[in-house]
């Protein structure tokens, strides 16, 4: 039963110096209980899809495709429908809890706050419910009366993460939820999201530059390049055996320790990811690639099949149709 | 996959070029004027705390630990950037003097390059300017073989992967990539022609593709030019990936060090055995994670500074050893534990590992 | 897989600026300035308010100029009858005259120069010992932060007026007297507003760099702290023009100007003391007060234009 779905989602920002595509039809599903890992770097439109599922946009960004939560097209929603399903439906879990909290409410209060809004609770018994969140997420209750400034990262980061549970959504958005913290913290709260999210069956789209975390967290993955989804497929295939180029020039800044194809021989990818306006024709990816073809800068590919689940939209997918291919 | 990539070979361990011995750096607290007229000291935070590592020639040394241990100090004292309260620094055998004129002919030798390549650079001056603003503040007007500036600074950013040089001139840090922003860093840098750098997190900034290019620079310039390096950083992967040897830093302290294929793979510390742990990888499910924060550095516990935190006390282990009263109550340095190999754990003399 | 891909140039490179032939500090430096005017008159030339107010300041300094060939001895005001005396504006005298026969218009166009000259340079005073002071207390911190901010503190809360007469009566009331009060008075804003913006160019990672470079805080200072806080004190200098010829302007009108110096502010102070209003000479009055509103105005706009550019948080997106 899907909880989510992204049907060739586009998302174009408008700005003074033009339309900027930053997602350019991505299409993706996730289930109840499934955790769906978005990886990319600066510029590639993953947080922008974030925004997108909740229309968080201004209203001049353009938004084009389908989005479905919970059976609803967010796209087609009332702004009083629209309202009521954000944080009900689906809520963010942001990154930097030190700019996303108010500094100076008391994390209690800003709990019962999105609670009463969705008037899930009179205040009363959202206070009682603050308390149990704050106790789900690792925290003793009685900090339900702190300011932000007195708890520390990860502690910031868990009341987050009550914030984002507290009313009952079907689906959790964590965009970079801990790329900010130390990685002791870090493995903390990478823990209690995937323990929270099996024990509640929640769907959760994990975004995150950070590779390693998500195949550690999601069960699928997918790589977005340049406002598109260049591999995607289960999160263990995908990172040990990559198909895509650029999914192998990702997975190989995450490497394993031990692994001595890794010893003394760092790799990395030259230039830069592609301006939005300004995007490589056929494979946006074609003048980085070390394994570029001569057709790849006229061919723009499909997520084609490329075996063990995955699909990958690159000329080396199996699936992708035999073309002739001269390496130069 | 990365079977067309030659490996840098691993050098022999050369002569010592920074020595650092006892170092202690102290951060004074502060008390508001209120707390201190209700009779509040200020604490003193100890965030170098007893810290003696030796940088060999054309080595590469990572001083790794999680925020507030203290590696990001003891970097900058090694700059000169910082002076310690105690302890000494040595370069090439001679003690770091106190005084920032006579420091300067010490910093040609040893530079710097940041974790922020955009901050690092001013945004009002052309790459050029960037880059010879080193030879200017030495007054080096030509080169050892005659050459202009001009040629010092092409020679310096050729070398650090930006080709060709006169092409980025007239540019602004703002119309280059992160990436290129940190060549510029490295290539200021490296027109003096240092014997060491420093290198204060290089790639954490960097988006992760582009890392690589910036790490296997560093390699080459230490395989092509002999220069040391002393890589901080919070990731251990990226010292599997370039560190020859690996610091471990816990609460101002060198907890161990030795060999990367040692440390970081048979570590002997508990605290190193812990970040290695929390390392994302497929299928980690159940390893055991540090309970609470990385603890304050005003408030070192005493006995073994990592104790509170440490699994082998807390599972019962070190009192069915019979070391726990001497994890709480002694405090402790370095020991040898195999050539090149130190740590400062209790459970060392047992021949025990963590 | 790669093991070094030589990056390939930025595909956006801005503007593309000749390479000179030969290349040396000299001509990086100049190609830089060049490049930078450049860009910052791009911006300043699309906004209205900032050309409005520099259009009538290139007026009056025109004026100003004109003025140092037309009025050689016509203003004497030992005279007592230069001319029809009070007379209403008329094509000979477009705004009249004054009690001395004097065309006001030529006491106006004799006052641009006087009042320009006063409020630009008084305005420069201030600014150099306010950005001096600001310099030092930002980037040495410490005690000679606390000494100089409270000393700044002081300046600051003076009465500036009551010590100007003071100093006044003391040493007589001619233009450079009047020049160094308002100089020596009004740069404690300067100076609070330059240290603000020391410190937090101080903590930025290029001035770390520059240190661990070898430079010297002498370098330090010149290299990179001024030539990013420079945009900062020149917006505030402008502003600070206007303050000073408005105060120039106050002190000629509470009789402390010098009237063998006829600026508009004693053009204004000898209309109404000698009745101007109950005579019902509007233009005596209103000509040199408009200009002096003119005047203020476009400096202020100027002013605020290039806190537009220069400051990016007031920047519109």
């Amino acid at each position: 039963m899907s909880v989510l779905s992204v049907d060739d989602l586009r998302v174009t920002y408008s700005t003074k110096g033009g339309d900027v595509p930053a997602v350019r039809g991505v299409s993706f599903e996730i289930d109840k209980g499934e955790v769906l890992g978005l990886a990319g770097e600066s510029g590639c439109g993953k947080s922008t899809i974030a925004g997108a599922i909740l229309r968080l946009h201004s209203p001049t960004t353009k938004i084009e495709g389908q989005i479905t939560l919970d059976g609803k097209d967010i796209l087609d929603l009332s702004p009083g429908k629209l309202r009521a399903a954000r944080w009900t439906g689906a809520s963010i879990v942001f990154q930097g809890a030190l700019h996303a909290l108010n500094p100076v409410q008391k994390i209690g209060d800003q709990i019962v706050e999105a609670i009463t809004v969705h008037r899930m609770a009179d205040e009363r018994e959202a206070h009682v419910r603050a308390g149990a969140l704050l106790e789900q997420v690792g925290l003793p209750p009685r900090r339900i009366d702190d300011y932000p400034h007195e708890l520390s990262g990860g502690q910031k980061q868990r009341v987050m993460i009550a914030m984002a549970l507290a009313c009952n959504p079907s689906l959790i958005i964590a965009d970079e939820p801990t790329t900010a913290l130390d990685v002791m913290v870090q493995a903390q709260v990478l823990k209690l999201l995937r323990s929270l999210q099996h024990d509640l069956g929640l769907a959760m789209l994990f975004i995150t530059h950070d590779l390693s975390v998500l195949v550690e967290v999601s069960d699928d993955l997918a790589v977005m390049y340049a406002g598109k989804i260049v591999e995607e497929g289960p999160a263990n295939e995908v990172f040990h055996t990559p198909v895509h180029p650029y999914t192998k020039a990702l997975a190989a800044a995450f490497p394993e320790i031990g692994d001595d194809r890794f010893r003394r021989r760092p790799s990395g990818l030259g230039g830069d990811p592609p301006d939005p306006q300004q995007i490589p024709s056929g494979c946006p990816f074609h003048p980085r690639c070390a394994e570029v073809t001569q057709v790849c800068p006229e061919l723009v590919p499909e997520l084609w099949d490329a075996g063990s689940g995955r699909f990958a939209a690159c000329v080396h997918a199996t699936g992708a149709p035999s073309l002739q291919t001269t390496n130069p | 996959m990365t079977d067309t990539i030659p490996e840098t070979p691993a050098p022999q361990l050369g002569t010592p070029v920074i020595e650092v011995e006892h170092l202690e750096v102290n951060f004074k607290g502060r008390v508001g004027l209120v707390s201190g007229l209700m009779g509040h000291k200020s604490v003193d935070a100890k965030a170098v705390d007893d810290v003696s590592l030796t940088i060999h020639e054309g080595e590469v040394l990572a001083l790794a630990g999680e925020s507030g241990c203290g590696k990001t100090t003891t970097a900058r004292a090694i700059m000169g950037l910082i002076r310690p309260e105690k302890g000494s620094i040595r370069f090439k055998g001679k003690a770091l003097p106190r005084s920032t004129t006579s420091l300067r002919p010490y910093r040609r030798q040893v530079q710097m390059v940041f974790q922020d390549p955009t901050a690092a650079l001013n945004p009002r001056q052309t790459i050029y300017e960037i880059v010879a603003e080193g030879l200017r503040i030495h007054n080096v007007n030509e080169g050892p073989n005659g050459e202009s500036e001009e040629e010092l600074v092409a020679r310096a950013l050729s070398r650090a992967g930006m080709r060709p040089p006169e092409r980025f001139y007239l540019l602004y840090p703002h119309e280059l990539s992160g990436g290129q922003r940190q060549r510029v860093v490295i290539a200021g840098a490296l027109v003096l022609d240092p014997s060491v750098i420093v290198a204060d997190e290089p790639v954490s900034n960097l988006d992760a593709s582009v890392r690589g290019e910036i790490l296997a620079l560093l390699m080459k310039l230490r395989e092509e030019l002999r220069i040391s390096i002393l890589i901080v950083t919070h990731d251990l992967g990226l010292a599997w990936t370039v560190a020859d040897r690996v610091a471990v830093m816990y609460l101002g302290r060198v907890v161990e060090i030795g060999p990367a294929e040692d440390v970081l793979q048979k570590p002997k510390h508990p605290y190193t055995k812990a970040l290695l742990n929390v390392v994302p990888e497929a299928g980690g499910e159940d390893r055991p994670i540090l309970h609470g924060e990385p603890p304050d550095p005003t408030r070192i516990p005493g006995g073994c500074r990592f104790h509170p935190r440490c699994p082998v006390v807390a599972s019962g282990r070190a009192e069915a050893l019979g070391i726990l009263e001497r994890c709480n109550e002694q405090d402790l340095m370095l020991e040898t534990a195999s050539p090149d190999h130190e740590v400062a754990c209790h459970l060392l003399p047992l021949g025990e590992d963590p | 897989m790669k093991t070094e891909t030589e990056p390939i140039a930025p595909s956006t490179t801005g503007t593309e600026v000749a390479l000179p032939k030969r290349l040396s500090p000299r001509k990086i430096r100049r190609a830089r300035r060049r490049k930078a005017l450049s860009r910052f008159w791009s911006q300043f030339r699309v906004n209205k308010m900032g050309m409005f107010g520099l259009a009538i300041i290139i007026f009056f300094f025109g004026m100003a100029i004109f003025s140092i060939f037309a009025n050689k001895g016509r203003l004497d005001p030992t005279i007592t009858t230069n001319g029809p005396i009070l007379a209403s504006p008329s094509w000979a005298y477009p705004f009249g005259t004054n009690l001395q026969g004097i065309s006001v218009l030529s006491l106006v166009v004799e006052g641009s120069r006087i009042s320009l000259f006063v409020g630009l340079t008084a305005a420069f005073i201030s600014m150099v010992i306010g950005s001096a002071i600001g310099i030092w207390a930002g980037y040495r911190s410490g005690y000679s932060d606390i000494i100089l901010m409270r000393t700044t503190d002081v300046f600051l809360v003076l009465p500036w007026l009551a010590l100007a007469i003071v100093l006044a009566a003391v040493f007589g009331a001619n233009m450079w007297v009047i020049i160094l009060i308002i100089g020596l008075t009004s740069w404690a804003g300067t100076a609070r507003l330059v240290r603000a913006q020391v410190l937090s160019v101080k903590e930025r990672t290029y001035i770390e760099r520059s240190r661990a470079l070898g430079g010297s805080d002498w370098h330090v200072v010149t290299r990179h702290v001024l030539p990013n806080v420079m945009p900062v004190i020149f917006a505030n200098t402008i502003l600070t023009i206007a303050i000073a010829i408005l105060s120039e302007s106050a002190l000629a009108f509470l009789g402390l100007g010098n009237p063998l110096e006829p600026s508009w502010g004693t053009t204004i102070e000898d209309a109404f003391r000698n009745g101007a209003l109950t005579l019902g000479k509007w233009a005596w009055l209103m000509a040199p007060s408009t200009c002096i509103v003119l005047v203020v105005l476009a400096f202020t706009m100027v002013g605020f234009a290039m806190d537009e550019i220069v400051n990016p948080r007031i920047r519109e997106r």
